[in-house]
């Protein structure tokens, strides 16, 4: 991994990025922590796209508040995507995220983790 | 469940099109995109705020005719005494620090062949794409004597740049005990689909404290609504016969009003007076879109669902409570997510480019009573020309009986909360606080 800028902004993405330009590529598979691949900038709009309904609620860098938990860098990628996964079920005393993760694909939560999880 | 996903291709396109964007040298002024946002509201100032973020090299204007917004979410805790109308009015610095061009006037015309939008002051903005994030306007008379005029005395509270939420909040402070609130509400699609029943919520709040011999009468030309079920149940336990609700088949249908009587009238000829009479009325798009030609005969703009390109004007996108958008609701939060898929499709189209595959998001959180909140969730995405919703997914809050009195009271207080963080979280991004 390179050299990570600040956390949560957009250009901290598209060094992340890189998770997600091995997906779509079909380098990895899903959760792939290490992603070394190029990320491209196009990989920064998509996941601006696909996380903007997470900002509406937890906030533009994802720090949350008033009761909403934060997701900014509070868990590693294979770990946001597993506790994602696992309110689909009902588990973890889902509010609102068991509605919410339902709607979504196995790779838009790997877009998501690249945006808000630790890439370890 | 549907999973729809990106194509390799389409990944490749929105991928070089922004790659290009970075790498284009800046010869000109003219050479940068020119993408002009009309209306400052959850749409159009998510709009611009995802633009100036995700386009570095986009030429941002906003036209927004106000200096100051006072949302729609919230202005129901404002009757409630929860907040003040100066906690939920917003300004425009912030996002201008940011870098977009914030103008305020009154747009006079847009010249969709001349892509150029003419203002009130007399200049002419030029644009490679328009965003309008217009809002609506009400539909004076559909309601018979309900005009303008009659606002004054009959409060709407629904558009707060024609009518500030207060002047409702006045006349129920200064509601008699014992009086009746009556709210009329119109039949479907109109802007905030939860938003009369969560007033319902917040008006019986007030009146339990301050005025309990009071009522809440709320006569509905629909036989169902948003979060139905949550609400009723909500409603019995807070409020009890403090409120009642009729639907369109139990004569809820209010056909005409009169202001000097303080009274309405149903279908069946029913009269009923009240000490405050809350009219909802029946809406469509606002006029500048219309005047543009972007309505069609409902008074709504019909869009194209990967987009939100007007399916009449090419050129320009039509985005949030103006748009034609079913099944997604009429909402702040999906109006801001339209208005980043429309900067993304707006841009790649002004490139050559194919728009990337959206995803459209929605929670409206609504306030029952104190530490009681409750909402419904819903995520959507283009198929073909329509908007679907992602099968199994989404949905309301769980009903009461679904869960023990332990977890009902966490989930209800949780949502409550939730509620708040939401509003902080979207007003903080869309007006470039945060």
């Amino acid at each position: 991994m390179r050299a990570r800028t600040k956390p949560g902004t957009l250009r901290g993405c598209v060094t992340a990025g890189g998770v997600v330009a091995a997906m779509l590529f079909g380098v990895a598979g899903e959760a792939a922590s290490q992603g070394t691949a190029q990320a491209t900038s196009g990989d920064a709009l998509r996941v601006a796209l696909v996380t903007g309904g997470c900002t509406g609620c937890h906030g533009a860098t994802g720090e949350g508040g008033h009761g909403i938990p934060s997701i900014a860098h509070t868990k590693s990628q294979a770990e946001f995507i597993a506790v994602m996964k696992a309110f689909r079920d009902n588990q973890g005393s889902p509010t609102v995220m068991n509605r919410i993760s339902r709607g979504y694909t196995d790779e838009e939560l790997v877009v998501m983790a690249v945006r808000f999880a630790r890439p370890n | 469940m549907a999973h729809p996903r990106i194509t390799r291709r389409g990944a490749l396109a929105a991928g070089a099109a922004f790659a290009a964007t970075l790498a284009a040298p800046r010869v000109s002024a003219q050479a940068r995109a020119r993408l002009v946002i009309v209306g400052g509201g959850f749409g159009g100032a998510s709009s611009a705020r995802f633009a100036r973020d995700a386009f570095p090299d986009a030429e941002v204007t906003l036209i927004e005719r106000s200096r100051r917004f006072t949302t729609c979410p919230y202005g129901n805790l404002v009757l409630a005494g929860m907040r003040s109308i100066e906690q939920i009015t917003f300004g425009y610095e912030a996002l201008a620090r940011r870098g977009v061009r914030v103008v305020h006037d009154e747009v006079t015309a847009v010249d969709a062949a001349g892509r150029t939008v003419r203002l009130g002051g007399g200049a002419s903005v030029p644009y490679d794409r328009l965003i309008m994030s217009p809002g609506i306007d009400l539909r004076w008379g559909a309601v018979e004597g309900y005009t303008a005029e009659a606002s004054a005395r009959m409060p709407h509270g629904w558009v707060p740049s024609l009518q500030p939420i207060t002047v409702l909040e006045r006349q129920l402070r200064e509601m008699p005990d014992g009086g009746v609130f009556i709210m009329t509400i119109p039949a479907n699609p109109f802007r905030c689909p939860p938003g009369p029943y969560e007033r319902i919520s917040m008006v019986a709040h007030y009146l339990k404290q301050a005025k309990p011999r009071s009522k809440v009468l709320a006569l509905d030309a629909k036989d169902g609504f948003s979060k139905q079920p949550l609400f009723m149940d909500g409603w019995r336990e807070l409020y009890g016969p403090m409120v009642e609700w009729v639907g369109a088949s139990n004569d809820g249908r209010v056909m005409s009003v009169d202001p000097a009587a303080l009274s309405v009238t149903t279908e069946f000829g029913q009269t009923h007076r009240g000490a405050v009479v809350n009219v909802i009325p029946p809406q469509m798009a606002a006029k500048v879109a219309r005047d543009a030609g972007l309505a069609d005969q409902s008074g709504w703009c019909p869009v194209k669902a990967g987009t939100f390109e007007s399916a009449l004007v090419p050129g320009i996108h039509v985005i949030g409570d103006a748009s034609i958008a079913a099944p997604m609701p009429k909402s702040g939060f999906v109006a801001s997510t339209h208005g980043r898929q429309a900067v993304a499709a707006a841009m790649a189209l002004i490139r050559g480019q194919a728009p990337p595959d959206p995803v459209y998001f929605n929670t409206c959180y609504s306030h029952v009573g104190t530490n009681y909140g409750i909402s419904i969730v819903g995520i959507f995405r283009a198929e073909g020309d329509r908007f679907v919703e992602v099968p199994n997914s989404g949905g309301i809050s769980p009903r009461n009986e679904t869960m023990t009195p332990e977890r009902r009271a966490e989930q209800r207080r949780l949502e409550a909360l939730y509620a708040d963080g939401w509003y902080e979280s979207i007003t903080r991004e869309m007006f470039g606080l945060a």
